[in-house]
């Protein structure tokens, strides 16, 4: 059942989204809220970083230029500042990315899916990580134990399968809103659904914040049609 | 384990929220001659003395600061506007008025830079404030409405700031009602936290609720 947090009869009808024509800043900015919200990976934006990494570049280039030229340090002053956002944006955008691998590097490892959302910067970072935490463990503590408790996957020889993988909390619940309406939306897990109550599926409004656990959604924010903030 | 703080809750900082707001548009009225700027955000200006013209809050404040424009106060910033959305505030118990998604951050920037362009400044702000706090009042008495059948919220209306301040509470609150109708997952998210946490007991462990 979906509580409701004031239902105002009038649709929200102010530009939710500053509206910019064909910069590449929105779909960062999108990205960025995206990736920071949803509890696992999600997948590289290739394309969209290398075409921003391009007009960092080029930006840095001709602000070089312009204060050497003598342009009004007042101009420049304000391309610098426009830069810095960027930086901030595509920074903390590859920084989440990372903490998320750091966590989750093991779960990420054995995931085809998740493995193949990394880049190619991300997978040798994680690589990385794996051997120098691998290598860590093995000489602080698990060296020490009885032979049977020595895996990093496993608490011991005995599990039958890799129950030491911290895997990411899909059950979480995440702020989310829909460009369009979305109808058909199921709250419910296959076999719950079988077992329990018949929930009536749950539709979306577009524009309206909802709070809801991220397992139904995930598809829908991975095709684009659900933003995370 | 629930009841504990979780980094994943607190996902953007103020700050974080006052930078996405910086991006709303705004009207100056430059008092220099400047050529366009290609920004990577977007091409803005060129800029005319007295002539308003469109640039996002952010730079606005930056030619602020340098005394080379005045800010246009938007609309609903004005003592009659926030009248209005108070009272109605006020008188609506169930839902909220519509005001930009970046209010409160938007009113702030505003009153900490450009005081003098906003008429009646006193006033708007504490008419904000006041707004404010009918609106969060309200966000605490709708959220009395969570229940164990909560599966969802719909907040509609809610800004930016509001939201990011009851996000910790309300996921927290959703995630733990989640978690004891579905027992299974109680020992789940034990060995995700708690990795010291035998594993082995799942099976024994009774269903604390049938359904």
């Amino acid at each position: 059942m979906a509580s409701n947090l004031g239902g105002a009869s009038i649709s929200q009808t102010d530009d939710f989204e500053t509206f910019t024509p064909t910069t590449d800043v929105e779909p960062l900015k999108r990205a960025w809220r995206n990736e920071k919200a949803a509890p696992e990976i999600l997948p590289y934006e290739a394309s969209l970083v290398g075409r921003i990494k391009e007009q960092i570049q080029a930006m840095e280039d001709s602000i070089e230029e312009y204060s050497r030229s003598g342009i009004d340090p007042l101009i420049v002053s304000l391309y610098q500042m426009d830069l810095d956002r960027i930086q901030f944006l595509l920074r903390s955008y590859i920084r989440s990315r990372l903490q998320k691998i750091e966590k989750y590097m093991l779960y990420i490892l054995k995931s085809d899916e998740l493995f193949r959302r990394l880049s190619k910067e991300e997978i040798t970072f994680t690589d990385r990580c794996r051997h120098d935490m691998k290598k860590h463990f093995d000489e602080s503590v698990l060296s020490k134990l009885p032979n049977n408790y020595q895996d990093v996957l496993k608490q011991s020889i005995t599990s039958e399968e890799d129950d030491m993988v911290p895997e990411p909390p899909l059950d979480t619940f995440v702020v989310c809103k829909s460009k369009e309406y979305l109808e058909h939306i199921q709250l419910e897990d296959e076999e719950e659904r079988a077992s329990s109550r018949i929930e009536e599926p749950f539709e979306m409004e577009a524009n309206v914040l909802h709070i809801i656990r991220y397992r139904p959604i995930k598809s829908l924010v991975e095709s684009g049609r659900i933003d995370l903030l | 384990m629930a009841g504990q703080s979780d980094p994943q809750l607190n996902l953007f900082s103020a700050e974080e929220v006052e930078f996405v707001a910086e991006d709303e548009m705004l009207e100056i009225v430059p008092n220099m001659r400047m050529d366009s700027l290609h920004l990577i955000c977007g091409d803005y200006g060129p800029f005319y003395p007295q002539i308003a013209t469109e640039v996002p809050l952010w730079l606005a404040i930056a030619l602020k600061k340098r005394g080379k424009c005045a800010i246009r106060t938007p609309e609903w910033m004005s003592v009659e506007k926030l009248t209005q959305i108070l009272e109605a505030e006020r008188d609506s118990q169930g839902s909220f008025q519509i005001l930009p998604f970046h209010y409160v951050e938007i009113s702030k920037l505003l009153f900490d830079h450009a005081r003098d362009d906003v008429p009646d400044m006193y006033l708007v702000r504490s008419l904000i404030e006041d707004i404010r706090d009918v609106r969060f009042h309200k966000v605490e008495t709708s959220l009395e409405s969570i229940d164990t059948r909560t599966s969802a919220v719909k907040i509609k209306d809610l800004s930016a700031m509001e939201v990011n301040i009851v996000r910790p509470f309300v996921v927290r609150a959703l995630q733990a009602i989640y978690k004891h109708g579905n027992p299974e997952l109680v020992p789940d998210q034990d060995r995700i936290t708690n990795m010291q946490t035998q594993g082995h007991e799942h099976g024994q462990r009774r269903p604390l609720r049938r359904r």
